[in-house]
């Protein structure tokens, strides 16, 4: 009916993190350049750049699923654009977007969870190797 | 069967971006995160079907199964669309930047 809308909400918020995330880092590294100059360490992956894993996933699937909404006419180019809400169905199209929809960007959120916590063991793996050899 | 031809494209697209990494320049990272990102949407949807048809959902009529395959392949070629107009936008190796200047001199 409709559960390609939870996912796309959480994307938004996700971006609207993200340039939040990546303009607090720009600020750091403004205050922090002299620091990294005199410290040798194994560059991570940026948290802004992490986090644009999971805006690539949601809005990405999002998009391809509410093409596939309209494809099965759940979704329409006239107001008021879903035809749950055009045929009296709010309740079992909001039921489904709290089922369906919120389990949806629940499993994009936990794979992104590992993706990140996997990055993060590799990272320390490699900063560790570093300490290491010196 | 959408779900299965988004996978498929997702392990595809998966093995040409580690093919290619870290070279990032035709940006296989963006393209790889939305058909997984499908994918994982529509294995929830499966699996919402299959808890209200139960065994019913492994054989679907072959009408439904076509028009099904059809949906997939389309959301393929979206994906890839959108891809398209995101490397164009990015461009990042300026090649549209170069044509655009090169035009205008």
């Amino acid at each position: 009916m409709a559960c390609f809308i939870a996912p796309a909400a959480e994307a938004i918020v996700t971006t609207i993190a993200t340039s939040v995330v990546k303009k607090k880092e720009k600020e750091a590294d403004a205050g922090v350049v002299s620091h990294e100059e005199t410290h040798d360490s194994v560059s991570g992956i940026r948290f802004s750049e992490k986090l644009g894993w999971l805006n690539k996933m949601l809005w990405g699937g999002s998009a391809l699923l509410a093409f596939e909404h309209i494809w099965h006419g759940e979704v329409i180019p006239v107001f008021p654009f879903l035809t749950a809400i055009k045929d009296g169905e709010v309740s079992g199209m909001l039921a489904e977007m709290g089922t369906a929809g919120i389990g949806m960007a629940a499993l994009v959120t936990l794979v992104w969870g590992g993706m990140v916590f996997a990055a993060s063991r590799i990272e320390k793996r490699s900063a560790d190797a570093v300490a290491e050899e010196k | 069967m959408t779900l299965l031809i988004t996978v498929f494209a997702a392990i595809i697209t998966t093995l040409i971006w580690y093919k290619n990494a870290p070279d990032n320049s035709m940006r296989y990272g963006m393209l790889t995160l939305m058909y997984w990102g499908a994918s994982l949407m529509w294995l929830v949807d499966a699996i919402f079907e299959y808890a209200e048809l139960g065994a019913e959902f492994f054989t679907p009529a072959l009408g439904d199964m076509v028009n099904d395959s059809y949906l997939g392949l389309c959301v393929v070629a979206l994906g890839l669309i959108i891809w398209l107009v995101y490397l164009f936008v990015k461009d990042p190796k300026g090649i549209i930047r170069s044509i655009l200047t090169r035009k205008a001199a």
